[in-house]
């Protein structure tokens, strides 16, 4: 709505971030929570290496390390990778298959601001008494007995930003089948979308075990329910199970969209269509559905016995196969191409190698009997980091560079990216590559330190020297981010000449309603379809032009996550257990914090809103605004 | 910034036509949700009348499952073939469910059995 007011104050423009339900602002601010996070996660991660870079280290305590382990693991993947992975499927999916915004646009905002004040929420317990000592897994044989609150900041600050995600999930779900342009069939769509629509179905039925299991450890903890203490009848492996089921989806949840981007990357500077598009999809979709019958994977060497894990384990090596087909279809897509190595692509022929070698270690480990060596040791730990930091980082960092222009107009310096990507990737391959051999020479993971000459301490000072190099890499990206900032020229769209998808067609900057007309999609790639026919205005419209009904913004979803977010302080200090009456002022705040939550939706139940029009006029002055002079047909 | 609430307008033959259409729609909810109560009742009835748990057992998980397709087909709308993309949402239904019984399964055979 206010797109067309230049200049506004300090005060109108955090209001209006705080109200908004435009996709395009809702992805900016979790490409800014997501970096916030990241980096925190980042600091910690640098903080454990520092600890492991000579043996019997004294930097951090014990406690400290399992601190920092926990907080950067979980941060690492709920609050960082996620939520950024959030930033370009907000931004990108509604404009690839042409839609206004997404589906639920008050949702949307609702989703980021539960992220946002749950991660808040999690990280409070560093000054709040302590955080989460339990690891990211917070297996319920240790967790139950993790004296303090940080525990309980770990489940209730998950439970609040995982409902967060599972809003955002279904939202994206519902906008892809139901918001697509004329003529964007499904398999028109581009990956990127695919992936996303294939990862928010994973979100759909995999965040539910998650929250299932978090309650019962909330119960045992809180109320001493005995759902998973041996000594009365429980059974600590059913929250082992529940997380799995919920943690193997979780990798996917991650890497499908990076797949996706990654996707989107190759062939643009292939310049060249997606080899095998309908296997990718095919793929895709395999890997999603796959993706929950592995679960126990995780749990060989818990005695499930030969049975059990030889049906997890040729489960998992099936996986291999779709997994496969996609890299081969990326490797055929750059055959032959006529390739233009800018940043984005670096990092994706990066990607590649550095992702099968991921892969690879996978396979290794699903074979239980090896499996039985190398379960918690190093080199599950070089594994994760290879498919995680090789895959997903890669894939955020390389599409950060290539969407930069979409999201703000701008380009991020090129000479300065490269410099980046091989900084980064060196440090990536230094720090991780060597963990390999620790873990095959019997390094622990999560241990705060180890004994000198057991030939563990030349590979654990490379490591972290890796770990240097990687900072290094992330601050020359903040720093081109800055500099683009101060001096950045507008970029225009199609700034990289070579794009194939929708979301390039739009006139820069995107008026907040995206689309003055709905396009007519008619092919795969549809900008470069246009393109190719000389359509100078990079699409054709489905629709003539007239007044487009718009969401109304709203502070509710703000409110409403913030009443969560004061209800889980009351939760935690409960004093439900506690000897002493010296938290009785818990109750009231619990109480207040779920009157607010919801008399919050009581009053979105019972106000109608239903939008506005912006009509041809207002579009009209706005366009002049932003463009000049008038252009399109009518 | 112009902010009217959009209003629709229906002719006659459509009012009538959507009248028709909710009363149908309403009679069969109330039928179904009467077989439902109905159903409810005899698994208590059953309960309580005390008769062999090995009896009462499979009767009450057939009338569950009973209850969860009634639910999902006449108040979850997906008995409605003409419906936007119903073929979507009916094969994100049974994965859901698929998915739900491989637990089941597994924590069935591999906890409380331990095959
Ligand atoms: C970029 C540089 C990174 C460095 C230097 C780094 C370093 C570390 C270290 C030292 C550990 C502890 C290993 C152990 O003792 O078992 C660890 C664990 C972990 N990291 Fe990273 N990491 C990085 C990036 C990431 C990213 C991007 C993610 C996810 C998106 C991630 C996810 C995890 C997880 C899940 C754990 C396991 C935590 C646990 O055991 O509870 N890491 N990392
Ligand atoms: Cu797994």
């Amino acid at each position: 709505m206010s797109s067309s007011v230049k200049k506004k104050g300090f005060g109108a423009t955090v209001w209006d971030y705080l109200t908004t339900v435009d996709h395009k602002k809702i992805a900016v601010m979790y490409l800014l929570g997501g970096t916030l996070f990241f980096v925190i996660a980042g600091l910690e991660a640098v903080l454990m290496r520092i600890q492991l870079m000579y043996p019997e280290n004294d930097f951090v305590s014990a406690g400290t390390f399992n601190q920092l382990l926990t907080m950067h693991g979980t941060t690492m993947l709920f609050l960082a990778a996620m939520p950024l992975l959030f930033a370009f499927m907000n931004m990108i999916v509604p404009l690839q298959i042409g839609a206004r915004d997404v589906a639920f646009p008050f949702l949307n905002s609702l989703g980021f601001w539960l992220f946002f004040l749950g991660g808040l929420f999690l990280h409070l317990s560093f000054f709040m008494g302590g955080a989460p000592d339990a690891g990211w897994t917070s297996y319920a044989s240790l967790s139950l007995y993790s004296p303090g609150h940080g525990v309980d900041f770990y489940v209730l600050g998950l439970q609040v930003s995982g409902a967060g995600t599972l809003i955002s999930g279904i939202n994206f779900l519902v906008t892809i089948i139901n918001m697509r342009a004329p003529g964007m069939t499904f398999m028109r769509m581009p990956l990127f979308t695919w992936t996303t629509f294939v990862t928010s179905a994973l979100i759909l039925f995999g965040f539910p075990p998650l929250t299932a299991g978090l309650i019962l450890l909330l119960f045992d903890r809180m109320f001493s329910a005995k759902f998973f203490d041996v000594m009365y009848g429980g059974n600590t492996i059913i929250w082992e199970h529940l997380f799995w089921i919920f943690g193997h989806p979780e990798v996917y949840i991650l890497v499908l969209p990076a797949f996706g981007l990654f996707s989107e990357i190759i062939p643009t500077f292939s310049r060249k269509r997606l080899f095998g598009y309908s296997s990718m999809v095919f793929a895709t979709i395999l890997i999603g559905f796959l993706g929950f019958m592995v679960w126990a994977h995780h749990m060989f060497t818990v005695g499930l016995g030969p049975t059990a894990n030889a049906i997890f384990a040729v489960a998992t090596m099936a996986i291999a196969v779709p997994t496969g087909m996609k890299v081969f279809n990326w490797l055929l897509t750059v055959w032959g191409g006529s390739i233009k190595v800018t940043t984005p692509m670096l990092y994706a022929l990066g990607f590649i190698p550095s992702f099968v070698a991921g892969g690879v270690t996978g396979i290794m480990q699903a074979t239980a009997p090896l499996d039985y060596q190398l379960h918690d040791s190093y080199f599950i730990v070089a594994h994760f980091h290879y498919v995680i930091v090789g895959g997903i980082v890669l894939g955020l960092l390389g599409s950060t560079h290539f969407y930069w222009p979409l999201f703000f107009n701008r380009m991020l310096n090129e000479t300065l990216g490269k410099i980046t990507f091989w900084i980064f990737f060196i440090g990536f391959h230094m720090t991780f590559f060597l963990q390999h051999f620790l873990g095959l020479m019997g390094m622990p993971r999560r241990v705060f330190t180890y004994m000198p000459d057991q030939g563990w301490d030349l590979f654990n000072f490379i490591s972290t020297i890796g770990a240097f190099l990687m900072s290094a890499g992330v601050i020359l990206l903040v720093l081109n981010v800055i500099i683009t900032a101060i001096k950045g020229e507008p970029a225009g769209n199609d700034p990289w000449g070579d794009t194939r998808t929708l979301e390039w067609a739009i006139p820069q900057p995107i008026p907040f309603y995206n689309f003055r007309q709905t396009p007519l999609v008619r092919g795969l790639d549809p900008y470069w379809i246009e393109k190719q026919e000389g359509n100078k205005e990079g699409m054709v419209y489905a629709e003539p032009l007239g007044d487009i009904h718009m969401p109304n913004n709203s502070i509710v979803p703000f409110v409403m996550s913030l009443g969560l977010f004061i209800a889980s302080f009351g939760a935690l200090y409960s004093p439900l257990g506690v000897a002493d009456d010296s938290r009785t002022w818990a109750i009231p705040v619990l109480v207040i914090g779920l009157v607010i939550t919801f008399g919050s939706m009581i009053y979105r139940s019972l106000k109608d809103d239903h939008g506005y029009y912006v009509t041809v006029a207002e579009i009209e002055a706005l366009e002049e605004e932003l463009y000049g002079k008038k252009g399109g047909n009518k | 910034m112009a902010h009217d609430t959009p209003t629709v307008t229906r002719t006659s033959a459509q009012h009538e036509y959507y009248k028709q259409n909710n009363k149908a729609t309403m009679q069969k909810q109330v039928v179904n949700f009467a077989i439902m109560i109905f159903l409810t009742l005899v698994a208590f009835s059953l309960v309580g009348a005390g008769f062999s748990a090995n009896l009462v057992l499979p009767i009450i998980l057939l009338m569950a499952g009973v209850q969860v397709v009634l639910q999902l087909y006449s108040f979850m709308h997906m008995e409605e073939k003409t419906a936007h993309e119903i073929g979507v949402v009916t094969m994100f239904m049974w994965t859901g469910m698929f998915f739900a019984f491989l637990m089941i399964l597994a924590f069935v055979t591999i906890i409380w059995w331990n095959l």
